[in-house]
């Protein structure tokens, strides 16, 4: 007789259950009958590394920094096209020449058309 | 040490039986894995870090561990001159320590001020503020110092008790787990040391 296959995952996640959930209990059952807790305002303090925290923790990022991330990744893969165009740059063809000058000439347009549209100013 | 009788103890072993006591398993875990907390001061870090690097190898005794969270952290190596400016962000670091928790103090700066005991920036030693458990002299005190120092404090653990009058202080409800910590007042630290910790030694002079 073969098991049925789905045993073994049930095996697995009853291991996977079982193995952490025993130092917890364990841990769970130290504290509640030798370690008498011993809470207080330093220590329950979310800031660990000596300096009192100043302020909310729960900052917004506002949402106009899109615009500033979309224009970045256009300009990070243009990044990717160059270094390879600068690494074998002496031994290019002049169509390949030209044809990253466009390549390049396309990417400044749009910089241009996203600068007069006002995008690299800051929104509040 | 154990309240279990050696040579009955000795007895089983040679039958093949290994007893132990809760308190001697506990404290055999805890003394061989004391994690110090990550951080430096001065010139006596730069032996801590030896210390801990390949030559001497604090991985021997289980404090390799250490932590750049107090959360995680059983010992505080106080390594270096303790400036005013620092010392209440230490006491701090201290309070966020989790019970049980055990501090060394080492060199000459950090257990008195040291060389720098006359300047009016430095202060005159760590346990005016929290409880040092093993102190090490020199200045700094060599690697084999630290180990020396570490070994003595897993001495220490191992000789602390989980039940009874002299229990373990860390489980006693009445021991604080935290300290106050000091702020800056006119022209020293406030308070400039705290009496339940403080007990400094009293010199008698014989006539």
């Amino acid at each position: 007789m073969t098991p049925n296959p789905y045993l073994f995952i049930v095996i697995f996640v009853g291991v996977a259950l079982v193995f952490p959930l025993i130092p917890l209990m364990l841990a769970w059952l130290w504290r509640r009958f030798f370690q008498p807790p011993k809470p207080g305002a330093e220590k329950n303090a979310i800031y660990e590394c000596g300096v009192e925290s100043i302020g909310e923790a729960q900052i917004q990022f506002r949402s106009q920094y899109y615009l500033y991330a979309i224009i970045f990744l256009i300009f990070d893969v243009e990044a990717i096209f160059l270094i390879p165009f600068a690494v074998a740059f002496t031994s290019l063809p002049v169509g390949a020449f030209i044809a990253i000058l466009v390549f390049l000439l396309l990417l400044i347009e749009g910089l241009v058309w996203a600068w007069g549209k006002g995008c690299l100013q800051w929104e509040r | 040490m154990s309240e279990i009788d050696e040579g009955l103890r000795r007895e089983l072993q040679r039958q093949g039986v290994w007893v132990t006591s809760m308190q001697e398993l506990y404290n055999w875990g805890r003394k061989n894995s004391i994690w110090p907390l990550q951080f430096g001061l001065a010139c006596c870090a730069i032996e801590m870090i030896a210390t801990a690097a390949s030559r001497y190898d604090i991985a021997r005794f289980g404090g390799e561990v250490f932590r750049p969270s107090p959360r995680q952290a059983d010992l505080m190596i106080v390594a270096g001159t303790v400036t005013k400016k620092m010392a209440p962000q230490i006491v701090r670091l201290y309070n966020q320590m989790p019970d049980p928790k055990y501090v060394i103090s080492m060199g000459a700066c950090a257990i008195s001020g040291g060389p720098f005991k006359q300047g009016y920036n430095v202060l005159k030693g760590i346990d005016r503020y929290i409880p040092v458990d093993v102190y090490i002299p020199g200045c700094p005190p060599r690697p084999e110092a630290l180990l020396h120092a570490f070994m003595e404090l897993q001495r220490k653990i191992d000789d602390q008790k989980l039940t009874g009058e002299n229990k373990a202080k860390h489980l006693n409800v009445a021991q604080p787990s935290e300290f106050p910590v000091p702020s800056f007042g006119e022209h020293d630290l406030e308070p400039p040391a705290n009496p339940d910790v403080f007990h400094p030694a009293k010199i008698e002079r014989q006539s």
